[in-house]
């Protein structure tokens, strides 16, 4: 990372955050690809494309309609161009819409009959070996004894989810985990009632191509009552060139229930860009308790900018229960250009939101990246805690929106962002729009490392420590169970992360 | 057709029949430059993104909607202060009620005879500043004024003035539209204070560009009164050179509506920007500050100070904007605010943005909104203080930190005493 060890640091930015940051914006470790046949639909986009992908997933008819739909406002709908990104125009006539390794044609039936390619990738991936099996697709395998902790997973590679694993054991408690398109083919009902429900056919340019063209991603149903008995995983693996992948994740927690759900994603290095666009729903009903959390790690682009993914995600959680709660975790390493808002709208009375993020950029990496918090319910609250550092030339930009409607009485925001700048020759920058309609609610909106709660300030005072100390000590603290809270997939990142300090941040 | 279309169109159409006032060879160059870049930009709609919170039709449409004009029986504002009086009339000059227009170390004229020469070193001011200021973000109703204002003041101060020059605005029509247009420039070391007051007329549209040189300071005290249905817009241009120093405050009551931008670039080193502001709004009110503040230099500094009071369904509006560019180390920038809504139907809508460009920096803002804290108001009453006497007591402690920015202790209470004037006025 050339750029970071060049850099003049300014004093006063604590050294094992350069570290740190050097470390994560280090060498793609991810970068290597998968030799595999693979399967694709033509170039390009068209009804027709549509349809193939409909009919390779063996969809109903309904869900066809639904898709060509989408195709069609898609037509009518402009790219927006108001984040501070700045790249070249996407074609999105040379993509291709659908890829699937050939072996994935037929679901395999034992070890020996997956593509030893296909298990190589996950092995090198770092899934663990017991999982692999399941996730290589091998019926059975969920009998075998599992080690250590159990995370579920559902790895979608390419266009397509090549294994689901523990099913018996989530079924048993009646958690439904599948990828989508087995969701759509097994729970249609679900699916019907609620996809789309969060997110519309229409919300934005990038959800609605997705909504014309997702091939698959997971499905998740928590039941009343239920404890999901394990985290849920969906593993994202883009390996085929020219290929964008559009994956739908649908998750729903039904009254009372609780889940916690783990996403990654990595793609090989390339000289020339790749597309995502992804849409996630989260319905949250009464009394349930959703926590999403993300390391999001594609392939950042090289030192000159050249290759990387350009990463336009909507995701959103609808609150719709009274005491409803969503936590959104997301730590932002890769990608060239990143347009990303995990949403929540506060329906429920005394519902919550958080917000927890952290995005790095380097090189000739772009972040335009935040949150928006809806709030309508009654005494619902809403925390945002935001951390945006760049090197190089990068530019990382908070965008976030806090609404207090009318009826919202009583509601809650608390919103700090801090910016840390590597070097001279990239920026940060901070994009909050406040909107109060209601005077019972109190919004907060701060970005210096000086204004943290009084009330802690004080008390962190008044047991001796000094300001700069007690200021550290509050928000990195806060940030670092955050970040210690991420599941052990995550935990070198994390790691890695913690070692950030806010010292010599700007707002 | 595309929404840029649309409007271009729509200004297109608004422009017709409208043609630019005669004047000298600057002038014309100067109004025609404007013109063009209005055509080009089009005339503010709401799908614009700096007028997502503020409706700009009944700025932009061709009649401007009637204001009657309100007399509160209060003694003029600034009435004791020793000053230069420069009165306009619904936006014209009135050289009757006006004081002699000389003083030493400066020299001012009116922009209708300025105009009208061929030749005026405010061809280096004129709607330059304001094109400068149409970049990131674009403010059409500037570039409408410099293409269309025949009156103002053009004021060249060369030396220290301790007399400040009061700019009077009287309002006599109830559907005068008016457009006025000040240039001021200061030269290394001199200094100046502007007061304005006054609703000016039932649509006021107004700019002012300050070039304030090496050393030099400009002091800016407003007050934007009184009548209900009053609608303004205005830009203050300021481009601050080494070690100079400009100061802003604004106390806004009533009016139906007002946008009041603040545009300020600071291009010489350790330069110092301060623009405050304290609104007051009750009932059919909208007040909007919107401001930019560009960091250019090395080791300046900034500070951006609105507090809003807000009831019966008024709604205040702030975006406020710090942008460091690449090499301005050092800089120090501030920004905070906030609303006190005293009731459940007023909103507060705010958009407080950094953009920074340089590692060794310190900037941070703040904003919040909240209603009266209900815990000092008991504290006051138990005190035996009466609930109304006691939430103005609250309100005027809320907004002191914006008047507090005010350097002149005179002015200083000269603002406080209206604000309290205002409140006693509105008990229940």
């Amino acid at each position: 990372m050339a750029a970071i060890d060049q850099t003049q640091v300014k004093e006063g930015v604590d050294q094992e955050t350069v570290d740190a940051v050097r470390e994560v914006g280090g060498k793609y470790k991810y970068g290597w690809e998968t030799e595999i046949e693979m399967e694709y639909a033509p170039k390009g986009l068209t009804e027709d494309i549509v349809r193939l992908i409909s009919d390779k997933n063996d969809e109903p008819e309904w869900m066809t309609e639904w898709r060509l739909e989408a195709y069609k406002r898609w037509l009518t709908k402009e790219e927006p161009d108001w984040a501070m990104l700045d790249y070249p125009e996407v074609d999105f006539q040379d993509q291709y819409y659908y890829a699937r390794p050939k072996s994935m044609e037929e679901k395999p039936k034992s070890l020996d009959e997956v593509d030893p390619k296909l298990l190589a990738t996950y092995e090198k991936l770092g899934i663990p070996l017991k999982e692999q099996m399941i996730l290589a697709g091998v019926e059975g395998a969920e009998d075998a004894p599992a080690e250590g902790r159990k995370v579920a997973v559902d790895a979608v590679f390419d266009s397509v989810s090549v294994g689901t694993t523990f099913q018996k054991e989530l079924a048993d408690a009646g958690v439904i985990f599948c990828s989508i398109s087995e969701a759509i083919r097994e729970h249609p009902e679900l699916v019907k009632k609620y996809l789309g429900s969060v997110v519309p056919v229409s919300d934005n340019f990038y959800a609605t191509l997705n909504s014309a063209v997702f091939s698959d991603g997971s499905f998740v149903y928590v039941p009343p009552g239920v404890r999901c008995p394990m985290e849920l995983s969906t593993y994202f693996r883009i390996n085929a060139e020219n290929t964008g992948q559009f994956e739908r994740t649908l998750i729903i927690a039904d009254k009372g229930s609780y889940v916690s759900y783990l996403e990654g994603c990595t793609a090989p290095q390339r000289d020339t860009s790749q597309l995502h666009a992804a849409v996630v729903e989260i319905v949250i009903e009464e009394d349930a308790e959703v926590k999403y959390s993300t390391v999001q790690n594609w392939y950042p682009g090289d030192e000159n900018g050249k290759g990387g993914i350009y990463n336009f995600v909507t995701k959103r959680a609808d609150c719709r229960g009274d005491r409803a709660k969503i936590m959104w975790t997301q730590v932002e390493t890769g990608s060239a250009v990143t347009w990303k808002y995990p949403s929540c709208i506060l329906r429920g009375d005394d519902s919550q939101g958080e917000f927890y993020s952290i995005a790095i950029t380097n090189h000739h990496q772009q972040a335009d990246t935040g949150t928006k918090m809806i709030h309508l319910g009654k005494n619902s609250k809403s925390r945002i805690v935001s951390k945006g550092i760049s090197a190089g030339v990068a530019q990382n930009t908070y965008r976030g929106q806090v609404s207090m409607h009318p009826k919202a009485k009583n509601s809650r925001n608390y919103t700090q962002c801090d910016s840390l700048l590597i070097g001279d020759k990239c920026g940060a920058h901070t994009v909050p729009y406040i909107e109060v309609r209601n005077n019972s609610s109190r919004v907060e909106h701060e970005a210096t490392t000086s204004k943290v709660d009084d009330e802690q300030m004080f008390y962190c005072r008044q047991r001796g420590m000094g300001e700069e100390e007690a200021v550290a000590l509050i928000v990195n603290g806060f940030a670092k169970e955050v970040l210690q809270a991420l599941p052990m997939e995550f935990a070198m990142e994390a790691q890695q992360l913690v070692a950030i300090s806010l010292e010599g941040s700007v707002g | 057709m595309n929404a840029v279309a649309k409007k271009i169109e729509a200004t297109t159409a608004r422009l017709e029949g409208m043609s630019l006032p005669a004047g000298g060879k600057w002038a014309t160059e100067a109004r025609e430059a404007a013109l063009t870049r209005l055509r080009t930009m089009g005339l503010p709609d709401r799908r614009d993104e700096y007028w997502k919170y503020t409706r700009p039709d009944t700025l932009t449409q061709t009649d401007a909607p009637e204001a009657s004009v309100l007399d509160t029986g209060e003694a003029p504002l600034f009435d004791g202060f020793d000053r230069l009086k420069v009165v306009f009339v619904d936006g014209v000059f009135d050289a009757e009620q006006s004081d002699d227009l000389s003083g030493e170390g400066l020299n001012i004229e009116r922009l209708a005879d300025v105009a009208a020469k061929d030749i005026h070193w405010a061809r280096d001011v004129y709607g330059v500043l304001e094109n400068n200021g149409q970049s990131p973000v674009e403010r059409p109703l500037a570039a409408l004024n410099s293409a269309f204002a025949t009156d103002g003041v053009v004021i060249h101060v060369t030396g220290k003035v301790s007399r400040p020059v009061n700019l009077i605005y009287r309002h006599k029509s109830d559907s005068s539209d008016a457009i006025l247009h000040h240039v001021i420039k200061l030269d290394a070391g001199a200094e100046l204070t502007v007061l304005e007051n006054g609703p000016a007329a039932a649509r006021f549209n107004k700019s002012m560009e300050v070039d304030v040189a090496d050393g030099a300071a400009f002091h800016h005290v407003r007050a934007q009164g009184r009548d209900h249905e009053r609608r303004a817009v205005t830009h203050i241009f300021g481009r601050l050179g080494t070690e100079s120093v400009f100061k802003s405050f604004t106390l806004t009551v009533n009016g139906r509506l007002t946008r009041n931008e603040a545009i300020l670039e600071l291009t010489g080193d350790d330069a110092v920007a301060h623009v405050a502001g304290a609104c007051l709004g009750d009932g059919d009110f909208h007040h909007d500050d919107t401001v930019f503040v560009t960091h250019d230099a090395v080791n300046c500094e900034s500070r951006q100070v609105f507090k809003k009071v807000l009831r019966n369904g008024a709604t205040g509006v702030f975006q406020g904007k710090i942008l460091v560019q690449p090499g301005a180390q050092k800089t120090d920038g501030y920004q905070i605010s906030q609303s006190l809504l005293l009731d459940e139907d007023s909103q507060f809508l705010a958009k407080p943005e950094l953009e920074i460009y340089a590692d060794d920096v310190a900037c941070s803002h703040g904003s919040t909104s909240g209603a009266i804290d209900e815990e000092a108001l008991f504290y006051l009453r138990a005190r035996g203080v009466p609930k109304d006497i006691a939430t103005d007591l609250m309100v005027l402690s809320f907004v002191a930190e914006a008047v507090d920015e005010i350097e002149n202790e005179d002015l200083r209470d000269e603002m406080l005493a209206r604000l309290e004037g205002w409140l006693e006025r509105r008990r229940d």
